[in-house]
């Protein structure tokens, strides 16, 4: 494998609960990211997939310093970014830049596509201010807008050009690595195929790397090299992404993958359909053990006493179950 | 007898900056016990033609300009406020999007589920809440005497849904009209409540019309679809039928865009250019512009759906003259 381009290790982010006005107590923690091992290659599409909840998001934010990391390393091409000064930061944040989900919110309304994309530009001093205008167009060429609309509003565009927009902003720096978190939940399906065919010639010209951040796993295995699934702030599954969609090992992939609707009758009638009870517990006070136990087909005495480690099933993947192999 | 009969429904919303066909002649019937898909996408009319149906359509700005809705015999457009009353909320009820918006946080679950059958029913408040009770348990939802006590803002996405479909099934309506009922759902829990949906409607041998946007779900939950475009209906067949052998581009497009059924890594089919200002109504197909098949006389020429072989009905002109095969899809078994 090539050199990974990001390292995590071990990353845990956890938010204290405080009650009370002036004397605040301690009274629990959420356990939103939860020893998260890692890493990302140049040019490699990563996805990430688990239920709301679960801390993709956290994560997605733990890598771009945005919250405090409790515990753990986040190593961006050799540099340590959580024992980092904020300047440090700063400027690492130039290779590390996101894509948000909603692009009605992510845009600011009152500024138009020029301010938007030439802000960037400015605020890293990555080009004399006479070029930024042409820079701006090649931006907007990139993304397949024309350069005219450079001085419109975000409301004169629709979801699928002012995701075009953010997907331009986060070009803006020339990033290494973009972090795209629900880049196309919002959209409907004819707009979300533009949207991923961006992404990924995107990737393949300029040798980009991409964290995809999804619920929907037929987008997910279409788009990535390799598939993380996540389930209360831990990694559950980790390896290729074909393999782990079609032969996913650790039970909570499987309910995942068997939950999806297929879009053929005769395939969707005659399956049969792992449906997982109950709702995913809380991250304050996951359960002892493996935390999916609770809602596991497989689950044994054996699952309540101890966390299950991370497995190499084969020589690409790592699942966190102790009956693997077994069911 | 169909259940429901809907004759070129049209509704329209007048604003400042034009008139709005949301739903420009829509026909279609459900029959009892059967399962109706509509599909398209947001701004399609899909919301639109339920909530006309249902009497939801804010007034002005929305407007129905013809139409009817026969339900069992009574026109759910044209009848008096009496009648609709008796109907709605009883042998039709309709579950949103949206589970967090629909209940009404200032409520106990209690009062919320039993209203129904209060209004609708001759029934005292020990009865109802006895009623509701089994309705929750019937959902699926755990310790439910402690629950039905709960507010909304207590309960997790998946459960208010159980609710919102509890409360609606507490009448044990006719006709379920379902408005992307598990769009703002995890996939688990969608596989759940698209489970519930359908064990609810074997033991009380309802009629659903499900709308969503996902081709997914329609095809392991519907026995009919029909596919909306621009305030139509472009397409209407039996599941496998629209499925296997769609006769309409956009139907064809739309399948071809969906990530799950195209081979990992390849380019994803896009459908070029935007949907149609529904202000200016085109005079022939309002799919031509971005349909790769279009010739001079689709934009010319006013299409109707027609049918072209036994509840095998489409709106596309090229495709009715014979002119066009579109291929197959090659998962049919």
């Amino acid at each position: 494998m090539p050199e990974p381009i990001l390292q995590l290790t071990d990353v845990k982010t956890h938010f204290p609960i405080a009650h009370g006005f002036l004397f605040k107590r301690h009274v629990g923690t959420v356990r939103a990211v939860d020893g998260v091992t890692l890493s990302v290659a140049r040019g490699e599409v990563l996805g990430l997939v688990g239920e709301s909840g679960c801390g993709k998001s956290t994560l997605a934010r733990t890598i771009l310093q945005l919250v405090p990391t409790t515990a753990g390393t986040v190593v961006l091409e050799g540099k340590n970014l959580t024992a980092g000064s904020a300047d440090e930061v700063l400027a690492a944040r130039r290779n590390l830049q996101m894509v948000f989900q909603d692009p009605y919110a992510s845009l600011n309304p009152r500024m138009t596509v020029f301010d938007t994309l030439a802000e960037p530009l400015r605020v890293h001093a990555v080009c004399p201010a006479a070029e930024i205008p042409a820079r701006v167009a090649e931006l907007m060429q990139l993304v397949g807008l024309a350069p005219r609309f450079m001085q419109k509003y975000p409301h004169e565009f629709s979801g699928g050009q002012r995701q075009r927009i953010a997907i331009a902003r986060a070009l803006a720096l020339q990033p290494k690595i973009i972090i795209a978190d629900e880049p196309v939940s919002a959209l409907d399906v004819s707009i979300q195929a533009q949207i991923l065919n961006l992404l990924a010639e995107l990737c393949r010209k300029m040798n980009l790397s991409l964290i995809f951040i999804a619920h929907d796993l037929s987008v997910v295995k279409h788009i990535s090299d390799r598939v993380a699934v996540m389930y209360l702030g831990k990694i559950v599954e980790l390896g290729p992404a074909l393999d782990v969609i079609e032969r996913p090992q650790h039970p909570y992939t499987r309910a995942l993958v068997s939950a999806i609707p297929t879009p053929n009758p005769d395939v969707e009638r005659s399956r049969q359909r792992i449906v997982l009870p109950g709702d995913p517990p809380s991250p304050i006070n996951p359960p002892a053990g493996c935390n999916f136990h609770p809602r596991c087909p497989f689950a044994i005495e054996k699952c309540k006493a101890a966390e299950p480690p991370l497995i190499a099933a084969d020589a690409t993947r790592t699942v966190r179950c102790i009956r693997l192999g077994e069911i | 007898m169909a259940l429901l009969t809907v004759t070129d429904l049209r509704t329209s919303f007048h604003t400042r900056s034009g008139v709005y066909r949301a739903v420009d002649g829509v026909s279609f019937s459900v029959e009892r016990g059967e399962t109706l898909g509509i599909v398209g996408e947001s701004g399609s009319g899909k919301s639109v033609t339920c909530y006309s149906i249902m009497g939801l359509v804010p007034q002005p700005p929305g407007r129905i300009e013809s139409g009817t809705a026969l339900f069992d015999g009574v026109d759910l457009l044209h009848c008096t406020p009496a009648q609709s009353r008796a109907i709605r909320g009883k042998r039709v009820a309709m579950i949103f999007q949206d589970p967090m918006t629909s209940l009404n946080p200032y409520l106990r679950v209690s009062d919320q589920l039993i209203e129904p059958l209060l209004i609708h029913e001759n029934i005292s408040r020990p009865d109802a809440l006895r009623r509701g009770l089994e309705a929750l348990e019937a959902v699926g939802i755990n310790d439910a005497a402690h629950r039905i006590n709960l507010y909304p803002h207590e309960f997790s996405g998946g459960m208010r849904q159980r609710v919102m479909i509890a409360m609606a099934l507490i009448t044990k309506p006719e006709l379920l009209i379902a408005d992307e009922p598990t769009t703002a759902l995890d996939v688990t829990v969608q596989a759940q409540i698209l489970e519930l949906i359908k064990k609810m409607q074997r033991d009380l041998g309802m009629a659903v019309i499900f709308i969503t946007h996902d081709l997914g779900v329609v095809s392991g939950l519907c026995d009919h679809v029909q596919v909306m475009y621009a305030g139509r209906i472009v397409e209407r067949a039996d599941v496998r039928t629209l499925f296997y052998s769609p006769r309409h581009p956009y139907t064809r497009a739309l399948q071809k865009s969906i990530p799950a059924l195209q081979p990992k890594g390849a380019e994803l089919y896009t459908i070029a250019g935007m949907p149609p200002d529904l202000s200016k109504p085109p005079l022939g197909c309002p799919f031509a512009p971005r349909c790769e098949f279009a010739l001079e006389k689709c934009v010319q020429t006013p299409v109707q759906l027609r049918e072209v072989a036994p509840g095998h009905a489409h709106a596309c002109l090229r495709a009715q003259q014979g002119e066009l095969q579109i291929e197959q899809t090659a998962h049919g078994r």
